[in-house]
């Protein structure tokens, strides 16, 4: 790889061994990636320093135990325990696996909540921003078109290639604690125009409308295109949560980091415009069979109609969603048999409780959970065997990562799923 | 009886030289939700090889999928003993290959043919990353043609 003179100086040790470690690593990274260079980097969204009961034991082990060692070895997989130092960008933190308020609900160990508590500290006094949200983009951190970033969480990464048109991969742990000290990245795949062109072409003949015909819409997506890039065509109206939804499903049924809709996204005025004047590699039809075997797709872990839990918010629920939630419980309860948990961010949060939604919320019987989500927090309420869904990227995880029953259907199936007891949604 | 051999050229990922037999899978691989790290093991619901172990293995897929706590996952492999002895795959993605290097195995990539045509489970497999050749010692006769690679 070719450094520019400030990235040898950083390699050299000059700015400091933390900073040496972390130039270390992009440089074993870029090379595997088989990239050219690096690109200079202001926004990133990464887990850095994060612990849990794993690694705190493990580095407590080996290596003294302190935050600095698992950044170290663990983050920036140096073999060499260095202090670290404040960040050089703008850093935030993604989701985590504990609601400072909640964590007892969720079943969390008090080991692991002080684990979690104390990492966060230590990262928030080295300037990060404590966002702890799969939607950084709701939480105050919105990059502009073109800036390039290194995000992780493959439903953000989505999102800010497609809809916000800045430039990211699909980051891991260790690239993101590196760029945080570095302000650097390797300039390999959706940094470079060439890459973020349309790969297949999807016509779909009539109106998407709903939130959950968006995620099968882009649970579709996921499957047919795999890694490659999906260019939409036909009538569409999306607001900001039907993309959320749409990108976060196709990423979990594929690995879709970038999708277009033309006429829609910022770098598809038209379709010709998506694909850079190539031929698409595949024309795909999008219709009403297409939409039938998505559901029956996402609903074939599901037999038994008596719900016991209903989850919304992933990804984590903007203030609009909440505010549509407690609209569809109004004058109305949880069922006793019946938990209702509604995930979001910690801003969002804030908003909420100032609206005075979070108690309107809690007079339903419902719980307002900030932070993590069922399948990071590896947390269900009790006993659950059926679960009921409005995220096509949760149907894709939970039922695997908890070996439950789960549902997929509108918000309005999920909520009348929780005030009932009962799964009442319709296949299309 | 005699042995099969055949002798793939590939990219050096990450280098190193390592010998071992072979787990190979068409299917790409998830990470986080896919792998017990502890264990070693595949986990992922509907994966061909759900329950078995890549440890110690040669591990010979077309890449990395899903979340975006892939190498985070694979770093813990490591840490816990239970990492493939090197990566053989044929889609480069910054998942897979952030892993690799965390994982510090020895991996390659763009090889001059299918490796997932040419090997199978069982087949004893020497990876020499830095000069980017793979020698492969077959359990069972392939055909000509893939021996050669014509």
């Amino acid at each position: 790889m070719k450094l520019s003179n400030e990235e040898k100086s950083m390699l050299d040790g000059k700015d400091g061994k933390a900073r040496q470690k972390a130039m270390e690593l992009l440089v074993r990274y870029g090379e595997a990636l088989g990239a050219e260079r690096l690109v200079a980097t202001d926004n990133i969204a990464g887990v850095p320093g994060s612990s849990n009961p794993f690694l705190a034991k493990y580095y407590h082990q080996h290596g003294g135990g302190n935050h600095d060692a698992i950044f170290s070895l663990f983050d920036l997989d140096s073999d060499e325990i260095v202090e670290v130092p404040k960040a050089s960008a703008h850093t935030c933190h993604l989701q985590g696996g504990y609601d400072p308020d909640n964590w007892q609900l969720l079943g969390a160990s008090p080991e692991g909540f002080k684990i979690s508590q104390e990492s966060e500290a230590y990262i928030a006094g080295r300037g990060v921003q404590i966002l702890k949200t799969c939607t950084p983009y709701l939480a105050g951190n919105v990059p502009k078109k073109g800036d390039h970033c290194a995000w992780m969480e493959s439903s953000a990464v989505v999102y800010c290639n497609s809809v916000i048109g800045a430039r990211t991969n699909t980051e891991g742990r260790e690239s993101t604690s590196a760029a945080m000290l570095t302000g650097k990245i390797p300039d390999w795949g959706f940094h470079l125009d060439e890459n973020r062109l349309g790969s297949h072409l999807i016509e779909v003949d009539f109106e998407i409308e709903s939130v959950m015909d968006w995620g099968m819409l882009g649970y579709f997506c996921g499957e047919v295109v795999g890694e490659k890039i999906p260019v939409l065509n036909g009538k569409f109206k999306a607001d900001l949560i039907r993309h959320k939804h749409f990108g976060a499903a196709a990423a979990s049924s594929g690995g879709v980091e970038m999708y277009h809709i033309a006429g829609v996204t910022p770098e598809a005025p038209s379709v010709e415009a998506a694909f850079g004047g190539r031929k698409p590699l595949e024309v795909i039809k999008y219709g009403l069979a297409e939409k039938r075997r998505t559901y029956d797709n996402l609903n074939s872990r599901a037999k038994d109609t008596d719900v016991d839990y209903v989850m919304l918010g992933c990804p984590h629920y903007s203030l609009e969603q909440i505010q549509g939630a407690v609209e569809l419980l109004e004058g109305k309860k949880v069922n006793a048999n019946t938990q209702l948990w509604v995930f979001t961010s910690r801003a969002v949060k804030a908003v909420a409780d100032a609206q005075g939604l979070s108690k309107r919320l809690r007079d339903s019987g419902a719980v307002l959970v900030t932070d993590t989500c069922s399948s990071i927090a590896q947390a269900v309420p009790p006993g659950t065997k059926v679960a009921a869904l409005d995220s096509a990227k949760q149907t894709h995880y939970l039922p695997a990562i908890m070996n439950i029953q789960a549902w997929f259907g509108t918000t309005q199936d999920c909520i009348n799923a929780a005030v009932t007891g009962r799964w009442n949604g319709v296949r299309p | 009886m005699s042995v099969d051999t055949a002798v793939l050229k590939g990219r050096k990922v990450v280098g190193g030289v390592v010998e071992g037999e072979a787990l190979v899978t068409r299917q790409t691989i998830s990470g986080w939700g896919g792998i017990n790290p502890t264990l070693g093991t595949i986990t992922e619901t509907r994966h061909e090889l759900r329950g078995v172990s890549f440890k110690d293995k040669i591990l010979v897929f077309p890449g990395a999928k899903g979340s975006s706590g892939w190498s985070a996952m694979f770093h813990m492999t490591r840490l816990s003993g239970t990492a493939p002895k090197a990566l053989l795959f044929t889609e480069m993605t910054t998942k897979v290959a952030l892993g690799a290097v965390v994982m510090r195995v020895p991996s390659m990539t763009d090889f001059d043919r299918n490796p997932l045509d040419l090997i199978e489970t069982g087949d004893w497999v020497k990876v020499d990353a830095d000069r980017g050749i793979v020698e492969v010692r077959m359990i069972a006769p392939r055909s000509a043609a893939l021996r050669t690679g014509s």
